[in-house]
């Protein structure tokens, strides 16, 4: 299984080439790809600088395109899949019908893979993909089970790749809306959730509030710790009690499935994080790495070592990871 | 202008879905669309009741019947469900998944891209409109703007518009997850859930701790706590080339809600405002009522 790291800098994109990452998949400077953040991703001579790197170490880089193209900005989404077949990427990661169709005809020779943000949970939505715009890969919605995604790969037309490691949504990518109901701006549209312009933080004698465009997301006495207020992980009231209604912050780890996910023949391992710091992109990656070299090297004897578990906890969301959708029980 | 009235998106057993449309086949609707969205596990009628029913109300409404898919598909057998209700071969088919766009498109029937179809620009209805699509139900997040964008987008390439159909009163449906959340707020295991949406006709309110009502958790949905209401943009619908509005069911009052808009249709003057929320039409976030934020 190949290893799929995300990098938002440069020095993102240096460390996951230092711990053995496979491929690393990043994002032009705009509102073209699902992690439209402040400051993050990379210019022009970063870009560059990264694409000789990987290069030279024989690694492979992705570009994500992949927010839903708004009309009136067509002209932005093309020039990122001319850029991106112009500098060569091993693949274009992508999810609009219309961003898909373009490239497919424009660039016949780049590889594309289809999104998370395409939501394409089922053979046979893979299957429109393939016939249409030829994509070679596929990465999973996080809402299947273990069952579904072996039952979705035995009949894919494609390769899948799903999500090892990271921040998890809850809803199903490119399926969720909240975000723009309370603050205008979508991932589909816009490549946020959550925008940080929106949050605002308050502490008075309740406690510290955190809040999005004015809504309460959540309110901590003091000594909890506090997260950022993405809004399907506050605690809101539902039928009298006040809970985490949607989600806990959590964050998805799937180390203890390593050897099912090979066994199911899934092609590539994803971890989330563009928008994180270059040293949790190296701990994360490094983790990753050494499991799945220890399973290659001894696929009948692997067990998750202790010291990967502790690394990644101490990198999640709330100290708390999840099997996620892939453990029924969870849904 | 037309009027249709949407899937049901709630849990409601037999009897409460044929008292409701036995009361719908008798009112002003254009177009009404039946099938179960949200949840293959509700099955309080089977695809062939569904079709039965269908043929009824086409009977007994004259209006146009069509049959709406699911909008998360994920196990085998909701696939092969899916494709059934595709492969019917008499009442027409809302897609809101790529799935039944893929079977509808292999058959050459013409179908309804409903609004869980990531549809937002020219380019990709061009794409749909080559399977097929013939009307479009725009994601609820789009505003009027961009819809008027994509149309126009659409005609640049050459091609037809579609019907556009806009979603114009009802819950918002935002989001659809994995995880089943009334099940969760009832502490049952989404596998042994009881069918406990049944208790909720109208979902569960979701507020904020200092007691904004936010979303409606719908099983495996969520929608908005607002009722969106696009009564008193009625003109700017007319403008933006609308041809159908979708009214989406509530447990009551669905009889006033269609006499207001038919009013509305047949030249009444359209009320100044209406409760409920209409940012996502203005471009503002959703939850807003453009009026009262002197957005309009």
């Amino acid at each position: 299984m190949q290893l799929v790291c995300p990098a938002g800098s440069l020095p993102a994109l240096k460390a996951a080439l230092r711990q053995g990452a496979d491929a690393i998949y990043v994002g032009f400077r705009d509102d073209t790809n699902a992690r439209h953040f402040a400051g993050l991703n990379l210019d022009e001579k970063q870009l560059q600088n990264g694409i000789e790197l990987i290069r030279q170490q024989g690694r492979q880089l992705y570009v994500a395109v992949n927010t839903y193209a708004q009309p009136d900005g067509w002209a932005r989404w093309q020039r990122a899949v001319d850029h991106a077949a112009e500098i060569g990427v091993d693949a274009l990661i992508a999810a609009d019908p219309g961003v898909l169709a373009y490239a497919s005809r424009r660039h016949p020779n780049l590889n594309l893979h289809l999104s998370v943000q395409g939501s394409a949970t089922n053979a046979a939505a893979l299957s429109f993909y393939q016939q249409r715009y030829g994509i070679r890969r596929a990465v999973l919605p996080r809402v299947l089970s273990l069952a579904q995604v072996k039952q979705v790969a035995a009949k894919s037309p494609v390769p899948i790749e799903v999500f090892a490691f990271g921040s998890l949504c809850i809803m199903a990518e490119g399926r969720c809306h909240l975000s723009s109901y309370l603050t205008g701006e979508s991932p589909n549209l816009c490549g946020v959730c959550s925008p940080a312009k929106a949050v605002r933080w308050e502490q008075d004698a309740a406690g510290l509030s955190s809040r999005l465009n004015g809504v309460l997301i959540d309110r901590y006495s003091e000594g909890e710790a506090a997260g950022y207020p993405t809004l399907c992980k506050g605690r809101f009231m539902v039928n009298g009690q006040r809970f985490h209604a949607l989600e806990e912050p959590t964050s998805l780890n799937t180390l203890d499935l390593i050897p099912e996910l090979a066994a199911i023949g899934v092609s590539a391992v994803k971890i989330e994080g563009r928008q994180r710091s270059p040293a949790y992109v190296e701990q994360v990656t490094r983790v990753w790495r050494e499991a799945l070299d220890a399973y290659r090297r001894a696929p009948a004897g692997f067990a998750v070592q202790n010291h990967w578990r502790q690394a990644l906890a101490g990198l999640s969301e709330g100290s708390q990871t999840t099997l996620g959708a892939y453990h029924r029980s969870w849904q | 202008m037309q009027l249709s009235l949407g899937p049901v998106l709630f849990y409601w057993d037999r009897n409460t879905l044929m008292d409701f449309y036995a009361q719908m086949a008798t009112q002003p609707l254009d177009v009404i669309y039946l099938g179960e969205t949200v949840c293959s596990k509700r099955r309080a009628l089977s695809l062939d009741d569904w079709l039965g029913l269908a043929r009824e109300m086409r009977e007994a409404s004259g209006a146009e019947i069509v049959l709406s898919g699911l909008a998360l598909v994920e196990a085998a057998s909701e696939l092969s469900s899916l494709k059934r209700l595709c492969e019917n071969g008499e009442i027409r088919v809302e897609a809101n998944d790529m799935a039944a766009v893929h079977f509808l498109a292999e058959r050459d029937r013409p179908f309804v891209a409903g609004p869980a179809l990531n549809l937002y620009n020219g380019h990709a209805l061009a794409e749909l409109a080559t399977c097929g699509m013939d009307r479009w139900v725009p994601p609820v997040e789009c505003s009027g703007a961009l819809i008027r964008s994509a149309l126009n987008q659409l005609e640049e390439l050459g091609l037809q518009r579609p019907q556009l159909e806009v979603f114009a009163y009802g819950h918002l449906p935002l989001a659809y997850s994995a995880r089943c959340f009334t099940a969760r707020a009832e502490n049952r295991p989404k596998d042994d859930c009881e069918f406990c949406c049944l208790n909720y006709p109208e979902g569960i309110a979701l507020h904020s701790q200092e007691g904004e009502a936010l979303f409606t958790l719908n099983g495996i949905q969520t929608l908005s706590a607002s009722v969106s209401n696009l009564l008193a943009d009625y003109d700017q619908l007319a403008a933006s080339g609308a041809d159908i509005l979708r009214l989406s069911p509530r447990a009551q009052g669905m009889d006033e809600v269609i006499a207001a808009f038919d009013a509305v249709r047949k030249g009444g003057l359209p009320p100044l405002a209406v409760d409920g929320c209409n940012g996502y039409w203005h471009g503002r976030p959703g939850m807003l009522r453009a009026e009262e934020a002197g957005l309009c």
